[in-house]
């Protein structure tokens, strides 16, 4: 057909152009944007979409455990249709960042809109691309929010796995038709019928409805999108009724400002339509609308039911928030339901390695929460770091991905401290009630950790974890489990030998080293999710680490109190592996107020003296010595215990590989 | 002060990080003629007209033969004014030291010997990286035991130590000086006094004794990190040192460096020159100088080191007269900054005399007696500050390299 024609060349011609897939490594989040917008057809023919009514358009996600190949089949489904050309350079085309790659997960959602032709109707089928990975669920949900229906993708080999059941339950509450899919069948140890098995017990879909599928050999792969069309109904709505226009996602574009992506629940929208957001009741006048094959392909107007773009001179990605609904100006509609804001679950201090390097830091960190607004920044000083920002992520791996982000596309490297989260407490005292103008206080940094007296309960924040694991390893897990606080709630076999496992934790005692801990336990092979479950009382406690009697700010740390003497006491350990000894004997104490819960003495030097010295090169010698003397302008002093840089960074830094 | 090196060795010691060689045959004319000449290329470039002292360090120069001594002190002569009573020692290895290969060293005008029973001497080509972590002392002693020297590589045996240190203090009475080191892996402090004591029975007027250091890239460090031999604690090398300390003190010998012992005044001219900051003219393949190069036109003491390889050594100074390799002005504040490094060392420290001489506008008392840091160690009894100078207490002598950061820290910042 002769749209999806256009669309071949135009994707051909922008395989040589200045970002190609081997970006350099400082590629701004932005530029795969920027860039297309030279090959963007404006100028050329507009599509006119009034062609595709409602009853022709399909709306569906894939979603999948990661690695699971939701990517895989993505690619062949822009290739059958002519959207993009058939060759082998196709892996993961909706996938542009390099993290992204890297990693075979997908962090920015994309979306592509796909023309075919079945049974001699010509259909309109929005691919609404998710994020892979349990720490995006908020976007996999907000993604799913624009669907009729999705498609399941499970391994053949692998089964049933932790964010396959996480996202299940995300479609299915979201009450969207579900097509599962086997995928992987060409692969040696693919075993369909047991994971058909898995998805009847714990689905609930009959065997016989699952496809079985191979998306690197394009196996069946037809047949999915013809399910597609027989299964997921057509949105539910009319061109006639007034716009009602909801906003998915949104990507910023340096030189046109924020694009949106949006669904358009009912009405239509072209340019020069004034809109209102809802959420802002800020008003806009319409530049540019089109739709996304992926790149941005403008169109006349977009009308209901259809998925696509729209650029309307906003500035800041916070503009278009995402669940937002858009109407037209005096034409305002019940908003559309589902709004939240991305709420951060996992907070990390962000330091320059280097304060030189603060102001660039600075304006990486601008440019890239621009394309994620889910990041949270606050600027936050310590006296040993300097100056740098307090983050908030939405997960583990988001802050992960973020890091590498800035590694890769800024050439930024940083100091990421230990990531803590973000308790609550329930505040008793009159005085900090009116202090703060309510009775519940969120507490990002211990600094800000109120005294028990005038709080009459601390909470912690919790999430439901799904872990599914071969069953001889299950013993051990539990062990982990219950050294982490949590609460069994679930256990169920999903076959002869592999159990699902659902425990209630305590946030705090994941956020460090338990994903790593599961895969080592289990030899990589249980597999782990989560998702919010709101706030739990518990019994909290500041610790403090003293310095021969003199607190050290940056390492008062909120915990609970049966995790305080085993962490007190580590804590203590690194210190004094990392504090140089002194000309006096350093006490290195954990402290709960008065209380001393740990100990660790780091001795007095009783000799330092290089033994032999004379004429020889002393240049070496001096070197080293000029260095500790400069090292001495870098020293955090308290009391008089010098404490070098190095030290803070080495204790409160994340450990990513114990 | 200059100070010939002969790099070669019989053989490398275990915890030797030197510029040593160990080669079958040694052309020593060759290596004669170069030494002369650079003496005499060097000495003319620093136009200094009197020399003090004569220190031949190595490798092994005792394995050089007397004449080749001999050349080079008149070489020296000849182009400076080489007083009678200037002390020229020599650095010498137990199995090199025979009665009569002595007396010919004393007839070519050695008069100071330095006998490394366990340690080559005084004059490390290269200098030793400050030791950190690894600071491994362990103790043999003048009766050495023989599987000690044995873990520490040397060819000599503790029976033909003895007979050197005999033989030498026979031939250079009151100028004989020992080296000694503790620290070995697996001694024990109990084996260090009764050594310490041995030591003493044996001994002539001056000893060094000096903490065994693990130089990363020696045989003894690998044998220590990989877990073969035992590192010493720290607690353990401090009590060994300040054990020696003690006994040595109480034995009439005055502590005039961190690692030097003397009495009846028989201290080290030459090192001492180097504590003081003094001009010294290094000779021979990696050997180091601090001097003013006058001759070419210098007004600035300059840090300058001698190719370290001999065979280029040599080559360059066919051709050049001199082998020198690099050569950098030291500014007003690195010479400060080793005069106050070497000074405290001593237990003279850092004279105001001295200090005047480097830094004629601004005081030691200006420097160190202001509120900052060199005031606190004092007030913590680790540093005096009078009208002696500045030096270090006895405990302070022990920690000298913690004082030093604080104080160069404080004087960048005058």
């Amino acid at each position: 057909m002769a749209l999806a024609g256009r669309a071949v060349l135009r994707w051909g011609a922008r395989l040589p152009s200045p970002c190609p897939a081997a970006a350099p490594l400082c590629r701004p989040a932005w530029l795969p944007a920027a860039c297309e917008r030279r090959y963007s057809s404006r100028g050329k023919e507009k599509l006119d979409m009034s062609t595709y009514p409602v009853e022709s358009i399909r709306n569906f996600s894939i979603i999948a455990h990661v690695d699971h190949g939701k990517s895989t089949l993505a690619d062949r489904f822009l290739e059958i249709t002519g959207t993009i050309s058939k060759t082998d350079r196709n892996k993961q085309v909706l996938d542009k960042l390099q993290v992204e790659r890297e990693r075979g997960i997908t962090v920015k959602a994309q979306s592509a809109s796909l023309f075919y032709n079945h049974e001699g109707i010509n259909y309109l089928l929005n691919l609404i691309d998710t994020p892979g990975h349990v720490d995006f669920s908020y976007e996999v949900s907000r993604s799913l929010s624009a669907c009729q229906g999705v498609i399941l993708v499970v391994d053949a080999n692998e089964g049933i796995q932790a964010q396959t059941v996480a996202n299940f339950y995300l479609a299915f509450e979201a009450q969207l038709s579900i097509i599962p899919v086997i995928n992987k069948i060409d692969l040696k140890n693919a075993d369909p019928e047991r994971v058909e098995k898995q998805i009847e017990k714990l689905f609930d879909i009959p065997a016989d409805e699952c496809i079985r599928i191979s998306a690197k050999q394009g196996t069946n792969v037809e047949k999915v999108l013809q399910k597609v069309i027989e299964k997921i109904p057509p949105p539910q709505c009319n061109t006639t009724d007034p716009l009602k226009a909801l906003v998915f996602d949104s990507t910023f574009d340096h030189y046109r400002g924020v694009v949106a992506n949006v669904a358009l629940f009912g009405g239509e929208i072209a340019k020069g339509h004034k809109i209102v957001s809802a959420h802002t009741k800020k008003r806009y006048e319409v530049n540019e609308v089109g739709i996304l094959t992926p790149d941005e392909q403008p169109t006349h107007k977009l009308y209901a039911g259809q998925v696509g773009y729209l650029i309307a001179g906003m500035k800041e990605v916070a503009e278009a928030q995402i669940g937002d609904t858009l109407f037209l100006y005096k034409q305002p509609v019940e908003p559309l339901p589902g709004f939240k804001s991305a709420k951060p679950m996992v907070f990390a201090g962000m330091y320059p390695i280097d304060q030189t390097e603060y102001n660039n830091l600075k304006s990486a960190l601008e440019r890239l929460t621009l394309n994620d607004s889910s990041v949270t920044v606050h600027r936050d000083s310590s006296l040993a770091l300097g100056a740098g920002w307090r983050l908030g992520f939405l997960g583990l791996l988001h802050m992960d991905v973020f890091n590498q982000r800035l590694e890769q596309e800024y050439n930024m490297s940083v100091i990421l401290t230990a990531p803590t989260v973000p308790y609550k407490a329930v505040l008793s005292s009159p005085k900090l009630i009116k202090e703060y103008g309510k009775d519940q206080i969120t507490i990002i940094n211990p600094a800000q950790f109120p005294d028990k007296l005038s709080v009459s309960e601390y909470l912690e924040p919790t999430v439901l974890g799904t872990i599914v694991t071969p069953h001889e390893y299950i013993g051990k897990i539990i062990t982990l489990c219950q050294d982490r606080r949590a609460v069994q709630k679930d256990m169920l076999y999903i076959d002869e030998n592999r159990v699902m496992l659902k425990y209630l934790f305590p946030l705090n005692e994941i956020v460090v080293d338990f994903y790593d801990a599961l895969k080592s336990l289990s030899s990589g092979y249980a597999s782990f999710d989560y998702e919010d479950a709101g706030y739990q009382s518990a019994d909290l406690i500041k610790m403090d680490i003293l310095l021969n009697g003199n607190p050290v700010e940056e390492l008062a740390t909120i915990i609970h109190n049966d995790k305080a003497h085993a962490a007190g006491k580590l804590l203590c350990e690194r210190l004094k592996e990392t504090i140089p000894r002194q000309l006096f004997e350093i006490a290195i104490q954990a402290a709960i107020g008065k209380k001393i819960i740990a100990r660790e003495t780091l001795k007095a030097y009783r000799k330092n003296v290089v033994a032999k010295c004379y004429g020889g090169d002393i240049t070496r010698r001096m070197k080293l010595l000029k260095r500790q003397a400069e090292g001495k302008r870098l020293m955090r002093k308290i009391g008089n215990v010098e404490v070098p840089r190095d030290a803070f960074i080495r204790v409160l830094k994340r450990e990513t590989d114990k | 002060a200059p100070c010939p090196q002969w790099p070669y060795c019989r053989k490398r010691c275990s915890y030797c990080n030197f510029n040593a060689y160990v080669v079958p045959a040694v052309d020593e004319a060759a290596v004669r003629a170069c030494l002369v000449r650079e003496a005499q290329t060097l000495l003319r470039l620093s136009q200094v007209h009197s020399v003090t002292s004569i220190f031949f360090g190595g490798g092994t120069p005792s394995l050089a033969s007397p004449s080749t001594v001999a050349a080079v002190l008149e070489a020296v002569a000849g182009a400076a004014h080489l007083p009678a009573g200037a002390e020229v020692t020599l650095e010498a290895n137990p199995s090199s030291t025979s009665t009569s290969r002595l007396a010919g060293f004393r007839a070519a005008g050695v008069n100071r010997l330095s006998i490394g029973v366990q340690v080559r001497g005084a004059l490390p080509a290269a200098a030793p990286a400050a030791p950190r972590d690894p600071i491994v002392t362990a103790l043999p002693s003048q009766s050495l035991d023989d599987s000690e020297l044995r873990m520490l590589g040397r060819e000599h045996t503790a029976a033909e130590a003895r007979k050197a240190v005999e033989a030498a203090r026979g031939l250079f009475p009151g100028r004989t000086s020992i080296d000694l080191l503790f620290g070995l892996p697996g001694q024990s402090r109990d084996a260090w006094a009764q050594r310490l004591e041995v030591a003493l029975g044996l001994c002539d007027d001056h000893i060094s004794l000096y903490q065994l250091t693990l130089e990363r890239g020696t045989v003894l460090a690998a044998q220590v990190r990989g877990g073969a031999l035992p590192a010493p604690p720290q607690d353990l090398l401090a009590d060994m040192y300040q054990t020696a300390r003690a006994v040595l003190v109480a034995a009439g010998f005055r502590h005039y460096e961190v690692s030097n012992f003397a009495r009846k005044g028989a201290l080290s001219t030459h090192n001492l020159s180097y504590w003081r900051a003094d001009q010294y003219i290094g000779v021979g393949p990696g050997a180091h100088g601090r001097f003013v190069p006058w001759g070419e036109g210098g007004h600035s003491r300059e840090a300058r080191v001698q190719t370290l390889e001999p065979v280029t050594w040599m080559r360059e100074v066919q051709s050049q007269g001199h082998g020198t390799r690099s050569q950098a002005v030291l500014s007003p504040l690195e010479q400060l900054e080793e005069l106050l490094t070497l000074g405290l060392r001593t237990d003279e420290g850092v004279t105001h005399r001295r200090w005047r001489h480097f830094s004629p506008q601004l005081s030691l008392q200006a420097v160190f007696g202001a509120p900052g840091e060199a005031r606190a160690l004092q007030q913590q009894g680790w540093l005096v500050l009078d009208s002696g100078g500045l030096r270090c207490t006895w405990a302070g002598l022990a920690v000298l390299d913690s004082l030093l950061p604080d104080l160069l820290w404080q004087l960048q910042r005058v």
